[in-house]
């Protein structure tokens, strides 16, 4: 059975992303799993600048380090587990039958690529504990979270709310014909509107596909709504999306390689700055 | 891979900035040390310490661990030095890094399992006394201010870090050169200082290409020192960054930091330094200071680099005597305390093993020989003791005229004589059944004492039936197909 997984952590994020998995794995039918991954590369490192080994040295420094590791995972072992146990509180009383906690040492990115054959999707928060207060930030292991997961992420922003309505961007590619497919096979959104929106100019073949989406989504059993805009991607997005009062977006992430992006910039991390709600990223 | 960037650089930039800081200065004392060691000036020492610490910063395989300019390199090539000249050295240094290379590619670090903890620990002992003896030349047949200056400047050592608040964040090493430098210099003592010993760089390296002539002649001269500064360059550097790995609990990867200290020693043959490896005593010190990514080697090597250049006026006034004193440290602090005070809690075959190794390299100045009569004396009490799993049981059968023996455990080369010696060929038999369904056989000794069996119960008219032969000596092929099997172990128990 494929879990919805569930990354908690200390950052305001936690109580958003818990009540968004219960939402979906309610929706889905699926199993919760709540995540917690605790890496030891984060703790600060001390150094003795005193430059001298002595007797023992080596002996005795392996001794103070793993002391001193030993103490701060201990701590964050046991803060962890109340993060989850509060996170699990949550789920049961939002109506999930058996919410399913678990802790992993190691690395978040390199633990959600083992855990990825157990998930059928992903409930991240935009920024992690490290980040500050900064709105629009990135949490720092994010780009390489969704570039590693080959699942769809949801990532969430501020409160959650149920969705009332969707937004998909749409732009004919393959990406986004096949999350055209997902989300027509999928329970998550059945019975909602959803607002298939392309950003550049009508033509007979744009039409097609866009129809033939249409067509699919409406038999996934979607309310469907189509629109063609011109203009700059992103802000024109946001401007359909403001109109219409939508409250999540979906849309295909990371199509281009890290190359074009060094060089281009990626509509999918500007999206993630700038989105004020939550926001579904198909692979 | 920006990720994994960051992770390796930038994750713990005070730390490494710091840690780099404090290395770099207890490198300059050690390079100069060593280059005295080989016999060359203390340039040579000091180029290499900073073209290794630099590129192994970037290619090698254990971020954090420093490498540099050694002294169990430099006993390899004195003589090398003394006979053919520097240039020879730097031939044989690029030579050594090739080697090296090629042993990455082949993947011999992972031969670093037959190195045994007992023969480490012997490794760094020895390396330590070493370290402490080429000292002496610097304390026979001198003035009493030298002592003095050395025993003041191990006191600076080892007092300084007791300083309230300064202790922790000023380097002791550091204070004790430049009180030591301060002193002679006031005093106008005539005692030996770093100046004497040879030239200090006074620009950056150069690159330049050995003055050898290219002929088998020269190879015959530079393979057998090349060879053995690859091994031991190898040999310490594995063994340094498991001691890392262990410090700071996290991974390495073996087979990079073989090719990788390659080629830093192919780049220091080329810009005049000499070989070198990983410094046990340094990476503890980077460690303790902080230091944790491979921005701290980096930031060691250049900062080295470029405090010889700019101060070399000052660095020539530095007495040895101080130097000395830093030297004294670095092997104090190499040697393993823990081993004298486990002689008497392990067991003696261990306790030979450590003790051989140190022996053998203190007398031949080679580590490689101290590892190689380790390795091959460990090997023999292994064998030994695995050879005590054999037992033979018989028993008569029931008319008298027949014996049943059951052989359990395993027959080689160690055992072979144990096992021939439990058949009792006297005993006047027809008939005798040898079940070897629960043995072993690892070898062809083993083989050829079940066939000695045979034909001695044969010639005794007696009749021989071995059971279960082709299950005991599937072991002796070495590449039995059975190991890669996720049943190999059930296999090889079942019988």
């Amino acid at each position: 059975m494929t879990h919805v997984m569930a990354c908690i952590d200390g950052s305001p994020q936690a109580a958003a992303v818990c009540d968004c998995a219960a939402w979906a794995s309610q929706r889905l039918g699926a199993p919760l799993t709540l995540l917690h991954v605790l890496d030891r590369r984060q703790f600060p490192v001390s150094g003795d600048l005193s430059g001298i080994i002595g007797l023992g040295s080596r002996e005795f420094l392996l001794q103070e380090l793993a002391t001193l590791d030993e103490k701060r995972a201990k701590l964050a072992l046991e803060e962890g587990r109340m993060m989850l146990d509060a996170a699990r509180q949550r789920a049961l009383s939002a109506g999930v039958a058996q919410p399913e906690c678990r802790q992993r040492h190691g690395d978040l990115v390199e633990t959600l690529r083992d855990l990825q054959n157990d998930t059928r999707l992903l409930v991240i928060g935009r920024q992690g504990e490290d980040s500050g207060d900064d709105i629009q930030h990135i949490g720092s292991q994010l780009e390489s979270v969704i570039r590693t997961m080959h699942r769809p992420i949801l990532v969430t922003v501020g409160q959650f709310t149920p969705p009332r309505s969707l937004m998909l961007a749409f732009d004919g590619s393959a990406t986004t014909l096949k999350g055209v497919e997902m989300l027509a096979a999928s329970p998550l959104f059945k019975g909602l509107p959803i607002h298939l929106v392309m950003v550049g100019s009508e033509d007979d073949a744009v039409l097609t596909q866009l129809n033939a989406a249409r067509d699919a989504l409406a038999a996934g059993g979607l309310e469907v709504h189509t629109a063609i805009r011109a203009g700059e991607v992103e802000p024109t997005l946001h401007a359909y999306q403001a109109e219409h009062g939508i409250d999540l977006l979906v849309m295909g992430a990371y199509g281009h390689s890290r190359i074009r992006q060094f060089f281009v910039g990626s509509t999918t991390t500007s999206m993630i700055r700038t989105t004020r709600t939550p926001l579904l990223l198909l692979r | 891979m920006l990720q994994t960037i960051k992770q390796n650089w930038f994750s713990n930039l005070r730390g490494d900035l710091l840690s780099g800081l404090v290395v770099a200065l207890a490198l300059i004392p050690e390079a100069i040390a060593f280059s005295i060691i080989a016999g060359v000036d203390p340039r040579v020492g000091l180029y290499a310490s900073f073209c290794i610490a630099v590129v192994i910063a970037f290619v090698g395989g254990r971020p954090g661990m420093i490498s540099a300019a050694t002294g169990a390199m430099a006993l390899l090539m004195v003589t090398l030095v003394r006979e053919h000249g520097l240039q020879y050295l730097l031939a044989a240094t690029l030579l050594c890094g090739l080697l090296q290379i090629g042993a990455g590619y082949l993947r011999l670090g992972s031969l670093m399992r037959f190195v045994s903890r007992s023969v480490v620990t012997g490794f760094v002992n020895a390396l330590a006394i070493l370290i402490f003896m080429a000292q002496l030349p610097e304390l026979t047949g001198v003035t009493w201010h030298v002592y003095a200056m050395t025993a003041a400047g191990l006191g600076i050592i080892y007092l300084f870090p007791y300083v309230p608040k300064l202790g922790k964040v000023i380097p002791s090493p550091l204070v004790c050169i430049l009180s030591m430098t301060a002193v002679a210099m006031y005093f106008g003592l005539d005692i030996r200082t770093v100046g004497d010993m040879g030239e200090l760089p006074d620009t950056l390296p150069v690159f330049l290409w050995p003055e050898v002539p290219l002929n088998l002649e020269t190879l015959a001269i530079i393979f057998p020192y090349s060879a053995a500064l690859a091994v031991v360059g190898l040999l310490e550097s594995l063994m340094t960054a498991t001691i890392v790995d262990e410090l700071t609990d996290t991974g390495s990867d073996k087979n990079r930091e073989c090719k990788g200290q390659g080629v830093a020693n192919i780049v220091s043959g080329l810009f005049g330094g000499m070989a070198g490896c990983a410094m046990i005593g340094q990476s503890v010190i980077n460690v303790k200071s902080g230091g944790r990514t491979r921005l701290s080697t980096l930031v060691a090597g250049v900062v080295l680099l470029l405090m010889v250049v700019f101060l070399s006026d000052w660095v020539g006034q530095i007495p040895m005597a101080a130097l000395v004193a830093v030297m004294i440290m670095v092997s104090i602090g190499t040697f393993s305390w823990d081993s004298v005070r486990n002689l008497k809690h392990y067991p003696l075959s261990t306790n030979i093993v450590m003790v051989v190794t140190v022996v053998v390299v203190v007398f031949t100045h080679n580590l490689a020989y101290g590892v190689l009569a380790g390795v091959l004396l460990a090997a023999m009490f292994f064998a030994n003791k695995v050879g005590h799993y054999l037992s033979i049981d018989s028993e008569l059968d029931a008319d008298a005229s027949g014996r049943r023996y059951q052989v359990v455990g395993q027959v080689f080369f160690s055992s072979a004589d144990k096992f021939t010696a439990a058949f009792d060929f006297k005993e006047a038999l027809s008939r005798v059944t040898i079940d070897l369904s629960r043995a072993h056989f690892w070898d062809i000794t083993a083989v050829s004492a079940l066939d000695k069996v045979v034909l001695k119960f044969r010639r005794e008219g007696t009749e021989v039936e071995v059971l279960g032969l082709n299950e005991a000596s599937a072991t002796i092929v070495d590449r039995f197909g059975v190991h890669d099997k996720p049943d190999a172990i059930d296999k090889l128990m079942s019988h």
